[in-house]
Parts: C-alpha cells; sequence; structure tokens
C-alpha cells in the first residue's frame, strides 16, 4: 500500500505490504537506521519511536498504522546534526556504552522529560523502565536524565501568550493516557513497569 | 596470518613504581575523557551489521537445526510448497575445507555430518535474497534424526553411558593442591560443608549477533561482524575453508555488547555465512533474531561447587577441599579456561594453608557453555562466599568479623603457591565497603526495622573476591601478542590493535594511555575498527586483558615510535607540537612512521601447566561489596536497594568509564543471583525470548555507590590493572548473605527467584517446588 509518513518534520511517501513493521519501514525503506531492533516482540525498548506523540515499539505496529502520522526517531533528536543537551548529558555521565539501547533509551528520556503521558508523580526510573539496558546498570542514564529534569520543568511551564496547540491539548490525566493507549493496539504499548514484566515470569 | 615472532626485540617498559602507593596523577589518564564513539551513537548515525545493506547481488541466510538433543540424522525431506531450484541449499559437503570450528580444540563441525550433538546444532544452510521466501522455505525443511540418549545434567555426564567427548565426557580436568588439606580437615576445631549451584545465563547484549561474508574478486574472503575478537575468526576461516591465512580478511562492525557472548561464536556465524558466499558466489549475510540468538548461542557454565572448610578454635581457615563441575554442553569451545579460572579462583580471597581443589567441565548434549563476564569466577566465587556466610552461622559469629580472621594480607599465597606480595587489597577494600556503606548503624536499622515486624525484611550482606587480570597461567606467553602504532600525515596518531570496542571503551582508554606516554592529546590519536589486513594480533578482546595488556603494549609501541622519531631528528619530542612536528617532516620526506612491539612476560611470572603451581596471573583486582536487600514475606520477592561497591583495579585510567563498567557488570549479577533463569526442557532453552527470561530493568536496578582504591600496579600501563570482568563475581555472594540477614535463609542456589526463596521459608523441598 502506499503510505504517507512525517518522519523527523521530513515528508515521505512509500509503497510497502501493510503488516510491514514500521521499525522496518524506517530501517530499510526510509534508510533512518538508528532505529534498532533488539527482541521484536516489545521488551527491550531498542525500537522506540514516538508515533503522534505517543511513545511505541516500532516493532510491534504495523505500516498501515503510521499512515499519515507524525513519528519522532533518534535522528530527529539532534540540534542542527549537533547533541541536544539531552545528548551531551549522555555523553557526559558515559550512559551510552555498546550504544544500541541509546536510540530508544534517548527516545523513551526525551518523551518523558517532555511530560507526554507521564504518569503522576512518575520517576524517570520508572517510566524508563520498557528500555532494556545490558551494558550500564541504568545508573549513569538516570543520572544523565534527573540532569535535564530542571530545564524540562522550565520549558514545559506554559509560556506568557500561550500558543494555541494544533491538537487538543496532550495531558497528563490518567484519563488521557487511557484514552490515547487506547487507540493503538495493545501490544504495540509499551510496557512501563517491572512489575508487570515479572509477573509474566516463565514457570 | 603468521608473524615472526621477534618477542625478544622490544625490552618491556615497567615505569610505575612498584611501592607507590599514590594515585598516578597524569595529564590524560585518570581524567574522565568522554566516550570517544558515544557522540554517533548517541545520534543513531553508528553503523552496526544489521544496518550494513545486504551488498548488491547478496543474500540472507538461515540455519536449520537440530531438533532433538543427540541422535543421527536419518534424512532431510524438502516440502514441495517451495520451488527449492530457487534456494541456495548448504550442507556439511559443501565444506571446502576441514569441518571444524577452530576454537580451543577442534571437536565442534561447523556444520553436523552425520551426529547431532545438542538440540540446537546447524545442520544445513539455506540462502534467498528475498527474506520471505526464505522463511517459507525454511518451514518446508524437516529433518528426520533418529534419536540417542542424550545427558543433559552434570550427573547424566558423570554416570557414563552416554558418550559425548572423549572417554569420560570431562573437557577438562584441573586439580590444585597446597599443603595436606585432609589431614589438616582431621585436627580442624569445626568444619562445615555445603554444596552451592549457578545458573547458566544469558548474555542478552541488545545487539544480536550477525555477519557479513562475500569473496573479492581476487578470491580474499571477507567477513565482516559483531564480535570481540577478529582473529578468532580468522583462525576459524583458514583450515574450513582452505584457504592460505593472507586469503582471509576479517573486520570488527561496531559491536553492541559482548559481555563474552561474542567472544567464540562469532566463528560459528562467520563460518556459515563464508559457506553460503563460498556456494552461492554471492554475499551473504545472517544475522539472528533474538529467540535464535538466545536458543541457540552459548551460555555462562551452569556450576556445582561442593566445599568443605576447616576452622581452628578462633574461627582460622586451616584446611579446604573445594569440587567444582561445570555444565560445558557439547562442545570444548572455551570450557577448559572458563574451568581454569574458576578452579584458580575457588578459594576467594581467604588465606588458607592447606587447600584441595579439584575442578572438571563436563560435556552434556545441550548447546554449548561458553565465555562469558567473569569466566568462570563468578560461580566458584559466590560459593565461596556463600560458603563463609554459611560458616559464620554454624559457628555462631559475625560474618564481618569471620571474614576479618581470614582475608588475605599481604605477602599472602595462593593455593597455587603465588606469593601476592604487596599486590593484596582484600582487606582494604573490605574496610572501606563498609565504611562507605555504614554497614554498622545500617544494619542496627535493619535490625530494628524488622523487630518491628511488617511485610517487608531488610538485610545486608558483605563479599570480599578477588579476579585476575589477563588470561589464565601461560596464556599471555603462549599467545604471543603484538601491537603497533602508526602515524597520519597530518600528524596523528593511530591505534593498531585487534582490540575491539564493544562499548566497554577500549577506543577511549587506550587512547588515554598512548596519548600520556606521548604528551598528546586523545583527540590527536585515532582508531580504526580492527581489520586484520592492517592491525598485528593483539590478542582477544577478553580475559579484563584489554586496559592492562595491550593498553601496555600500545604505550610501548608509542614510547618505541617516539624514540625513533627523536634518533631521526636528534632531538628530545617532550611536546605535543614536537612531537607532531617530526611526524608531519617524516611525511613529507616520504616516510610513514610505525613501531610495533610483542608482549615481553614479566619476570617472575610463570606457571606450571601439569602441576596447576606458580603465578597464576601476574596480577589481581580486588573488590568488596555490601548490598542492602528488601524481602517481601508475601510476595518472597527480593529487591536490591542499595549496592556499594569498593573495586582496586590499579590505576584507574578514566574514572567515568570506570564506573559505568563497575555498575553495569554489578546489575548484571544482580539479574544472574536473583531474575535470570534460562530454564531447560528437552535440552533446549524453552524461555528464549525477553517476554520470558527476565532482564533486570531501570525499575529493579539498585542503587549504586563506587569508591576506588586508585593504586598503580606494578604490571599495567601506569598502573592500570583489569577491570571488566572483576564487578560481576561479587554482588552474589553479598545479595544471599543479605538475603540470609533479612530472613534468616541461606540460599545455596541461584537464582534466589520468589520460588525458592518462598520454598525455603516454608521449609519444603525446593527442587520439588520449582518442578
Amino acid at each position: 500500500m502506499n503510505l504517507s509518513l512525517r518522519v523527523n518534520g521530513r515528508e515521505y511517501a512509500v509503497d510497502v505490504p501493510p503488516m510491514k513493521r514500521l521499525l522496518d519501514v524506517l530501517r530499510e525503506d526510509l534508510r533512518l537506521t538508528g532505529t534498532k531492533e533488539g527482541c521484536g516482540e516489545g521488551e527491550c525498548g531498542a525500537c522506540s519511536v514516538l508515533l503522534d506523540g505517543e511513545l511505541v515499539n516500532s516493532c510491534l505496529v504495523p505500516a498501515v498504522q503510521a499512515d499519515g502520522a507524525e513519528i519522532s526517531t533518534v535522528e530527529g533528536l539532534s540540534e542542527k546534526g549537533a547533541l541536544s543537551p539531552l545528548q551531551r548529558s549522555f555523553l557526559k555521565h558515559n550512559a551510552a556504552q555498546c550504544g544500541v539501547c541509546s536510540p530508544g533509551m534517548l527516545v523513551a528520556a526525551r518523551w518523558f522529560l517532555d511530560g507526554e503521558g507521564r504518569l503522576p508523580g512518575e520517576s524517570a526510573r520508572e517510566a524508563l523502565a520498557g528500555n532494556i539496558c545490558r551494558c550500564t546498570g541504568y545508573a549513569a542514564i538516570l543520572d544523565a536524565v534527573s540532569e535535564q529534569e530542571k530545564p524540562a520543568r522550565r520549558a514545559r511551564r506554559p509560556a506568557k501568550p500561550k500558543p494555541m496547540p494544533k491538537k487538543p491539548a496532550r495531558r497528563s490525566t490518567r484519563r488521557a493516557v487511557a484514552a490515547r493507549q487506547a487507540r493503538k493496539p495493545a501490544t504495540a504499548r509499551r510496557s512501563v513497569n517491572a512489575t508487570s514484566r515479572k509477573s509474566r515470569r516463565s514457570r | 596470518m603468521p608473524r615472526p615472532n621477534t618477542k625478544a626485540a622490544t625490552p618491556a617498559r615497567r615505569t610505575a613504581s612498584r611501592t607507590a602507593s599514590a594515585r598516578f596523577r597524569g595529564a590524560v589518564v585518570g581524567t574522565p575523557v568522554p566516550r570517544r564513539e558515544a557522540p554517533d551513537k548517541l545520534l543513531g548515525r553508528t553503523v552496526y551489521v544489521d544496518d550494513v545493506p545486504l551488498p548488491a547481488g547478496g543474500v540472507y541466510v538461515r540455519t536449520i537445526r537440530s531438533r532433538i538433543a543427540h541422535g543421527r540424522v536419518a534424512g532431510v525431506r524438502f516440502g514441495p510448497q517451495v520451488d527449492w531450484s530457487r534456494i541456495a541449499v548448504v550442507t556439511a559437503r559443501d565444506i571446502p575445507g576441514r569441518n571444524f570450528v577452530q576454537h580451543i580444540l577442534q571437536d565442534q563441525p561447523a556444520l553436523a555430518d552425520g551426529l547431532v550433538r545438542h538440540r540446537e546444532e546447524p545442520i544445513l544452510l539455506l540462502a534467498h535474497e528475498d527474506r520471505e521466501l526464505l522463511e517459507r522455505a525454511v518451514r518446508a525443511v524437516e529433518v528426520d534424526c533418529e534419536p540417542l540418549p542424550a545427558a543433559l545434567t552434570i550427573a547424566d555426564s558423570r554416570r557414563g553411558d552416554v558418550r559425548i567427548f572423549g572417554d569420560d565426557n570431562v573437557f577438562k580436568h584441573c586439580r590444585i593442591r597446597r599443603g595436606d588439606a585432609r589431614a589438616a580437615m582431621e585436627h580442624a576445631a569445626v568444619r562445615v560443608r555445603g554444596r552451592y549451584t549457578t545458573p547458566a545465563q544469558e548474555h542478552a547484549y541488545v545487539e544480536n549477533s550477525g555477519v557479513l561474508a562475500r569473496f573479492e574478486p581476487d578470491g580474499t574472503l571477507v567477513v565482516q561482524g559483531s564480535m570481540q575478537c577478529p582473529y578468532y575468526v580468522h583462525k576459524a576461516m583458514v583450515p574450513l575453508l582452505g584457504l592460505p591465512a593472507e586469503k582471509v580478511r576479517v573486520v570488527q562492525c561496531e559491536t553492541g555488547g559482548g559481555f563474552g557472548g561474542k567472544e567464540d561464536w562469532p566463528s560459528v556465524l562467520a563460518a556459515h555465512a563464508a559457506l553460503v558466499a563460498r556456494v552461492t558466489g554471492r554475499p551473504a549475510k545472517l544475522v539472528y533474531d533474538r529467540e535464535e540468538d538466545m536458543l541457540s548461542t552459548p551460555k555462562r557454565h551452569a556450576g556445582e561447587v561442593e566445599i568443605e572448610t576447616g576452622f581452628d578454635e578462633d574461627g582460622r581457615l586451616v584446611a579446604m577441599i573445594v569440587d567444582v563441575a561445570m555444565n560445558g554442553g557439547a562442545y570444548s569451545t572455551m570450557s577448559p579456561v572458563v574451568l581454569s579460572r574458576g578452579a584458580l579462583h575457588a578459594g576467594g580471597p581467604y588465606r588458607c594453608e592447606n587447600t584441595d581443589i579439584e575442578a572438571r567441565a563436563y560435556a552434556t548434549n545441550l548447546v554449548p557453555a561458553g565465555a562469558f563476564r567473569g569466566f568462570g569466577a563468578p560461580q566458584t566465587l559466590f560459593a565461596i562466599e556463600a560458603h563463609m556466610d554459611a560458616c559464620a552461622a554454624a559457628m555462631e559469629m559475625d560474618p564481618v568479623e569471620l571474614r576479618r580472621r581470614n582475608l588475605m594480607d599481604r605477602g599472602a599465597t595462593t593455593a597455587t603457591g603465588q606469593n601476592l606480595g604487596d599486590d593484596v587489597a582484600a582487606r582494604d577494600a573490605f574496610e572501606s565497603a563498609l565504611e562507605l556503606s555504614g554497614w554498622k548503624a545500617r544494619r542496627a536499622a535493619a535490625w530494628r526495622r524488622n523487630r518491628a515486624g511488617g511485610q517487608v525484611r531488610r538485610g545486608l550482606g558483605v563479599s570480599v573476591v578477588l579476579h585476575g587480570s589477563g588470561f589464565t597461567g601461560n596464556g599471555e606467553r603462549n599467545i604471543a601478542s603484538r601491537a603497533a602504532v602508526d602515524t597520519l600525515p597530518d600528524g596523528r596518531l593511530r591505534l593498531l590493535a585487534a582490540a575491539a570496542e564493544i562499548g566497554q571503551g577500549r577506543d577511549t582508554v587506550l587512547s588515554q594511555l598512548v596519548a600520556e606516554e606521548l604528551g598528546i592529546e586523545v583527540d590527536d590519536v585515532v582508531s580504526d575498527k580492527p581489520d586484520t589486513f592492517v592491525v598485528p594480533n593483539s590478542g582477544p578482546t577478553v580475559a579484563s586483558r584489554t586496559t592492562m595488556i595491550v593498553g601496555g603494549l600500545l604505550r610501548e609501541a608509542a614510547a618505541k615510535l617516539r624514540a625513533e622519531l627523536e634518533e631521526r631528528e636528534g632531538h628530545p619530542l617532550r611536546s605535543r607540537l614536537a612531537f607532531q612536528k617530526a611526524v608531519r617532516g617524516a611525511h613529507a620526506r616520504g616516510e610513514s612512521p610505525r613501531a610495533e612491539v610483542g608482549y615481553v612476560p614479566p619476570a617472575g611470572v610463570e606457571f606450571d601447566d601439569a602441576t596447576y603451581t606458580g603465578s597464576a596471573y601476574g596480577t589481581y583486582a580486588w573488590m568488596a561489596t555490601v548490598a542492602e536487600v528488601d524481602v517481601d514475606l508475601v510476595t518472597c520477592e527480593t529487591r536490591v536497594t542499595d549496592l556499594w561497591m569498593v573495586p582496586e583495579a590499579g590505576t584507574i585510567v578514566n574514572p567515568v568509564l570506570a564506573r559505568g563498567q563497575i555498575e553495569g557488570g554489578a546489575l548484571q549479577a544482580v539479574g544472574w543471583a536473583l531474575l535470570e533463569d534460562v530454564r531447560l526442557r528437552d535440552g533446549t532453552m524453552w524461555n528464549p525470548r525477553l517476554s520470558d527470561y527476565i532482564l533486570p530493568t531501570s525499575a529493579d536496578a539498585p542503587r549504586m555507590h563506587v569508591r576506588f582504591l586508585d593504586r598503580p600496579c606494578a604490571l599495567g600501563p601506569f598502573g592500570a590493572k583489569g577491570l571488566g570482568e572483576l564487578p560481576f563475581d561479587g554482588p552474589a555472594g553479598a545479595i544471599v548473605a543479605a538475603i540470609r540477614d533479612a530472613v534468616d535463609v541461606l540460599v545455596h542456589d541461584l537464582p534466589a527467584t520468589p520460588e525458592r526463596v518462598s520454598a525455603l521459608l516454608s521449609g519444603a523441598d525446593v527442587q520439588e517446588v520449582l518442578r
């Protein structure tokens, strides 16, 4: 099917099978290989991207669902090709070791810092629990993210003459989150805490 | 490729003072230089093997495997639903050279020829450029096997009715004896016995394994891939393809984590891709998905350790008898050396005059076990640390006090008779970790809290470990590593070593060492991905040897290069500008300065492989770990709240990167101790997915507190020791001790899952509960 999507602010049109994974559309058709595949089943978060502002595992999103959507990937996080403040914090704290979880981790961290879909009182430690890193032990990642919390809070504070949002404001109430998540297939939604993962422990 | 052995040509430079305990202060060494390759990783620009597009005309490769643990291949049926004329099929008969994948031994076929010895044994390779058609073809193949009885456990293997390897199914046996352990045990005032088991563990590097192979028009095989040891792959390709060494070129791609999992196994993937490239004449790409990676690649050896210790009336260790068994799986891979390291660390950091350690690695019909961070030492160190806690309980002594009485001090001698001289930091690390954690006050607070009741009980535990840096025994001497530096016309220096960046910080740390030596800046040093056509063989990227051994060689090579330039220039090159000017001048004259050095074993480091006596390692790194845990009495879940770690790894070249190694290794150990459970059914993993094999997430990670005892050692460059594996050794023992402190049960078998803790708390038969 013919698909049009906007990735990191740029329009793309591709012709792909409707059930092709968004991850493969990004990596193969658009050659945006920053987004990684770690497990292919929505557990590791290496393929995290934002789909219309929602954090999703792109390995679980069929292409058809991305038609007309706005997508952000790691390639869109830089500032004109230079490291953004969040990326600089990651560098400073050694939050990227092997680097394969980093693209997804950065997208998830940006999403958390921007307050999109953040649950009330949710910490970075909880919000990033859907992104597996095998190298760092997470301490450096959490240090890097917390260093950006203050600037992010400042940025989230409504500016004086509030610009009109294009879409209805996405407030982080539980109801808003639930409503947004209902629009996505259940499998694509990211598990956001370790407890839910553990309850599926094999027996 | 074979290189002339000119070891003796360059005398080793050993400049760090043996006696100095003050830390080394350098302009670059000791500073937190940011990870050099990280900006590209953070921008999503780094190219890993799966990011390399399939070359024009290339094919994807899939592997058809055995579906039984042990048996004979009776036949292969190709279903009619696929047009087989379009699919390339490669079997053992297509192998142009000899059918084995060279590891230490040559017992592992690249493709099974008649007999299969484990359930994921590769039998056929299929290749096509259309991945969907290839998947249909994979589903259309059926392998008929006649099953034979299989040995899946160490006990099965010991029984000997199923023969897998040699006469006795033993890949390696070693025995370390000092004094007369049996006689001393007879006279001991207190004797304590215990049996401790540790599970297999999946590496779970986030980047799955993959390689690309192609033949150049001149017949050169080129392999690119995710790997730790380019020269291991090189060594495996030569006999398999029947190619001369100079017709094999191996180039590392950026590698997304290894932890030992990409030490030996890339040779297997490379063998398969290269065979397909050979048969089809087309470039071949082989990248596993997560399930295939978890099912078919090696795991940490499952271990069984029995310990008997004897103490005198004062709680001093007088005798120790240890029996170690490891489950090696169907082929030997790294088992002989994993076992060796396990045995050499089995005595822990304790003084004991009478020790008898015996160890065997057994062949079973499981997927081969292989290298994994720690390399045999975590299994035996967990056992001795858990056992010391059991001994403290048996003697009604504080585990801290028991350790104080038995830890090694300067001048201590190991079970192999190696006198460690001043190079002992067990006690310093131990006391420092207790102080860092606020042990006394915290433990008192935990006890007060527990006395008040409640669902969650808190406890603290401590462990002390050591880890030999570099290869075991004569390994470094035998491999005779070489490394070089050369120069670019713009005055920069280039590192030439086979050591691979796998996320540990090799590019940054090696650049720092060389920059320090020459008084130049880190940005003046460049380092490409190792390519066997370009770099000498500095040995594999394993065994915590990159900083200490390869870094030492590069530093010597840099010094040699400068000496040669100085001789040419006729004056010393003590500044960055002078050095660069000399390099640029040489290039302008049409020269390209380059210097290469070989490893020279330090004097006095000698080991006897036959008797297991002598210096097993040139130096040891030390670490004490304090763990605080909360155990939920209802869910029986254990949560590590904090880890305090005090490592002593010589000079710390880069404090931020070093901390990353400690924290990352420690969390892998927390996973091994509490969560990660390789469950086997019919000889294969039945939870080969990240939804069923539970890895620690950020929500599971404890707060981590790291304090380095930064003291130069005599051997490594600027006093650095190996660091990468050390943090894996300690946490499991400390966590199990903390669980005992919290709820008064001693876990003998990892992982300490809620099921296991629940069974211990209720006094039930653990094996029965877990069945």
